[in-house]
């Protein structure tokens, strides 16, 4: 890469951090306890809106996993779950009614708390609806892993996010608040992602699963990323450039490797296909505030004029695992042992 | 009576460091503790007020200890020299980290020292012996100067190095030293260990190793030689390195694996795995083994991290593995066939085979309009659909999905110039594809089908063209799939010698003897067929020679089943 391309690399990297500056100022303090972090704490970062099913679950599965602080911002939820979050020990929360859209689908607010709280910690940034899986976390929780990382010199962690779907039409997989959702959402697609590499930003691209063979058989290229980076030791110059599908500056995103070994990598096992998706797919496409999304929305209720989308199918896995994930090839141990 | 003392080396994690120091001190074996200087006061002063009810532990002088670099061999020199001036009765110093954790019980540890009075217990290898050297410096590290920090200075480090290694600068060794390597975890008897630290050379020797690299695994590895009776050189501690050269970092789940090593004590241990420190601290009923540490019999766990990190899983492209062309190290997981041309000869070519091979015979996996998965499925494992653009939006890995998704099975599939070609160059590249070739196959269809000659000379002369181009990037630079390739003319002079051959291959050496062969197409009046595509100007050379009037050798009645005995 020319000096030129990195020297506009960098500019960019600056305008994203002005610009989350800029864009911090719609968020407004709902709950502060920013003070009870301690330096070695893990911390989590979520932007969401209308979650209040899935949150109880949420917060405790990553508790469990040794996250000490969430630190999250609530975009014009019209529930009851910014109440609930308020009343969590070890939850920070941030409103705003502004645009999801124009904050860059709300990575300007999360980049802005990154930068502000995050610097020093190991932050996980992930969406109410993603749950991590990493290598032996069965029995090892999340300390164990930052701190083999940080042993091994590495900043960031790579995953992919696994779309998890029911047996039957998305619609009839009820979710009861707390209740761990893949207990219906107990099935994947193991073997159909495609990946390229982006060579502006140095990451990987990856497409493909359920969504990408239903919804986009034939216009693959729109099919959504699945492709993130949700686990970085955090620097104050550091930036999320597309939701956390990559970084600034461009070695963090170099979470693979590339001369035929396997570097440690995760699932983000993806929660959304539950019967809330209906009534969430209707709303979003009236907001217009998703990114490709919205094409993907469309295509769900165009599938769904014909009857819930059902996405199961004789070849479909079922979860067993992270040994199971790891076996199939869809993250790796690298050299953690 | 304390006939073992303990060096320990500790900068974080003070707290486990001083359950383990209390551990062994507790047993009677005087402590000496060195916190790196750059640990901050107060947990210097917590971890001393937690020691300060036993009266043997003592704490030397603290030293910035920094990653090989000599003031690791400094600390270590002055907290040995304590213990061998403090505590008389020592025989055995054992040097340890504060992430070390005994894995034995330390009566096993001091009988096995007990067994071995004048041994000393240090690996000492030399530098033609190791493989593990970071950065290449085996040798020159002896040979070279290393006034720079690796982990701070490491641009001045590099440099350093590149301008002595372009002057050809070799330092002269003292004399008495011959350069040996090992892990920094030893164990000395005191007249090795003191024979050391008194050597009235001793100035000369230290001068020297101040600037060599990494010091910590050489100087006592290298001094031990002069002096030992007897030198065992293995370490007594189980210290395992990755891929990387960093220490592997032991975890609760890793209990039954230190158990199963019958090692004496092991690092490093992650602070917060309480299971271990429990377990392994807790004053439990003698175990009365004598057993020697078998570090090797937990070696596979190590050895498979190393080689899942530095080569991965062949022909798998994932969110941690994505090798850039011809660093793939294999392109796919596991041996394929493709066959190119059969089915335009025999009809229900595809069918025949899976039932003669017992294998899954794909047909056409890049036809235009859609994936033909065998047995006309919509879909195959790993969720790989008939959807021609998802298959064309990535061609080679949807190829590499459908091998790494089905492994323990050889695929097979049939491929001609009119499927989609871009899959070529991936196929051309990759030494797990078997290609089976009947070239000029394609003029077989057009002989049999009812098109007018003008149309049908066009086309032959695009199929042509098509499976020329693809030929060409099979035989081309860098090719290395493996080909097996005949003219449709040759092919017919023997078809099932071939077919046995290709049976042979795809279901191994246990294939059946050809007893039924397929259908062949009717060739009668082909060989005039291409006569005729001659005159008119496209010379179908892929179809190759028939000769003028004659057919090949070709069975009388084709509606017959050809056998073979």
């Amino acid at each position: 890469m020319k000096a030129i391309e990195r020297y506009g690399l960098r500019l960019n990297r600056k305008r994203y951090l002005v610009r989350a500056w800029r864009k911090s100022r719609a968020l407004e303090l709902a709950a502060d306890r920013t003070w009870t972090i301690r330096p070695d704490d893990i911390l989590c970062f979520v932007t969401l809106r209308n979650e209040r099913a899935r949150l109880p679950y949420f917060l405790r599965y990553y508790r469990e996993r040794g996250v000490r602080h969430f630190l999250i911002v609530d975009n014009a939820s019209s529930d009851t779950g910014l109440a609930y979050l308020i009343d969590q020990p070890d939850c920070s929360v941030w409103t705003t009614e502004a645009s999801y859209k124009s904050a860059r689908f709300g990575m300007d607010w999360v980049n802005h708390l990154l930068r502000r709280y995050g610097h020093g910690h190991w932050c996980l940034t992930v969406d109410a609806d993603e749950f991590l899986v990493y290598p032996y976390c069965d029995t090892r929780p999340l300390p164990a892993l930052t701190y083999w990382l940080e042993n091994a010199g590495v900043r960031a962690f790579g995953t992919m996010v696994l779309d998890m779907y029911p047996q039957g039409p998305v619609g009839q997989a009820t979710y009861r608040d707390g209740e761990d959702p893949f207990e219906r959402l107990c099935w994947f697609d193991s073997g159909n992602y495609t990946i390229t590499r982006n060579w502006e930003f140095g990451n990987l691209w990856i497409q493909g699963g359920p969504r990408a063979r239903m919804f986009f058989a034939d216009t693959p290229y729109d099919a959504p990323a699945l492709n993130k980076i949700p686990l970085v030791h955090w620097h104050r110059r550091y930036t999320y450039v597309s939701s956390t599908h990559m970084l600034l500056p461009r070695g963090l995103n170099l979470v693979f490797d590339e001369w035929g070994g396997e570097k440690a990598s995760g699932v983000l096992l993806h929660s959304k296909f539950l019967n809330t998706f209906t009534s969430k797919a209707e709303e979003e496409l009236k907001r217009r505030e998703h990114y490709a999304r919205s094409r993907e929305y469309e295509a769900y209720l165009l599938d769904q004029s014909a009857g819930s989308p059902v996405f199961w199918n004789s070849w479909s896995q079922r979860l067993e695992g992270w040994r199971q994930l790891e076996l199939l090839g869809l993250m790796s141990k690298g050299n953690w042992a | 009576m304390s006939s073992l003392g303990f060096v320990m080396l500790c900068h974080t994690a003070l707290d486990r460091a001083a359950d383990v120091a209390r551990y062994w001190a507790e047993r009677d074996c005087p402590v000496v503790v060195h916190v790196d200087r750059r640990t901050p006061d107060a947990e210097f002063d917590v971890l001393q007020a937690a020691l300060s009810d036993l009266w043997n532990v003592r704490f030397s002088g603290r030293f910035a200890c920094e990653w090989g670099r000599w003031s690791l061999v400094a600390a270590s020199q002055e907290a040995a020299q304590m213990l061998l001036r403090e505590f008389i009765d020592v025989r055995h110093v054992y040097l340890a980290s504060g992430a070390c954790l005994p894995v034995r019980p330390l009566d096993d540890l001091r009988d096995f020292l007990a067994r071995h009075p004048r041994t000393d217990f240090i690996e000492s290898v030399t530098t033609e012996d190791v493989d593990w050297t970071q950065g290449g410096l085996a040798e020159e590290r002896f040979r070279m100067r290393f006034p720079f920090s690796w982990k701070r200075q490491r641009w001045l480090f590099d440099r350093s190095v590149e301008f002595q290694r372009r002057l050809g600068l070799a330092r002269s060794l003292p004399d008495g030293v011959d350069p040996h390597l090992g892990s920094q975890w030893w164990c000395l008897t005191r007249q090795t260990l003191s024979a050391i630290l008194q050597d009235p050379r001793r100035r000369v020797f230290d001068r020297y190793f101040r600037t060599v690299w990494i010091p910590d695994e050489s100087y006592f590895q290298t001094l031990a030689r002069r002096y030992s009776i007897d030198l065992q050189s293995r370490s007594l501690t189980l210290s395992k390195f990755d891929f990387q050269g960093k220490p592997h970092v032991f975890y609760d789940d890793h209990l039954d694996l230190l158990t199963r090593s019958d090692c004496f004590v092991a690092r490093k241990v992650w602070p917060r795995a309480g299971q271990l420190y429990d377990r392994f601290l807790a004053s439990g009923p003698v175990q009365d083994r004598d057993v020697d540490p078998a570090p090797a019999r937990i070696e596979r766990v190590f050895h498979a991290a190393r080689t899942r990190r530095s080569r991965g899983r062949r022909g798998l492209f994932m969110a941690g593995r994505f090798p850039r062309n011809d660093w793939e190290s294999g392109r796919s997981a596991a041996p394929y066939t493709i066959c190119h041309g059969f089915n335009a000869i025999f009809s229900d070519f595809d069918g025949w085979l899976a039932r003669r091979s017992g294998l899954r015979v794909h047909g056409h996996l890049f036809a235009p309009e859609k994936v033909e998965f065998a047995e006309g499925r919509s879909d195959f494992v790993g969720g790989l659909t008939s959807s021609a653009a998802l298959r064309d939006y990535n061609p080679g890995q949807f190829l590499t999905n459908l091998i790494w998704n089905s492994r323990g099975e050889r695929q097979v599939f049939q491929f001609g110039p009119n499927d989609r070609q871009e899959v070529g160059s991936f196929l051309a590249g990759d030494d797990n594809a078997s290609l089976w070739i009947v070239t000029g196959a394609w003029a077989l269809p057009l002989f049999l089908g009812n098109a007018d000659f003008g149309d049908i000379r066009k086309q032959a002369a695009r199929l042509q063209r098509v499976e020329a181009a693809f030929l060409n990037a099979l035989q081309g630079r860098g090719a290395r799939a493996d080909l097996h390739i005949w003219t449709l003319a040759d092919f017919l002079t023997q078809p099932m010698e071939h077919l046995q051959e290709l049976l042979d291959h795809v279901a191994g050496p246990a294939a059946p003897r050809l007893s039924e062969a397929p259908r062949m197409a009717d060739l009668a009046g082909f060989p005039r067929f291409v006569e005729s595509l001659k005159n008119q100007g496209m010379n179908p050379h892929l179809v190759g020679d028939f000769g003028p009037e004659e057919g090949p050798d070709r069975p009388k009645n084709p509606a017959k089943p050809y056998l073979v005995r």
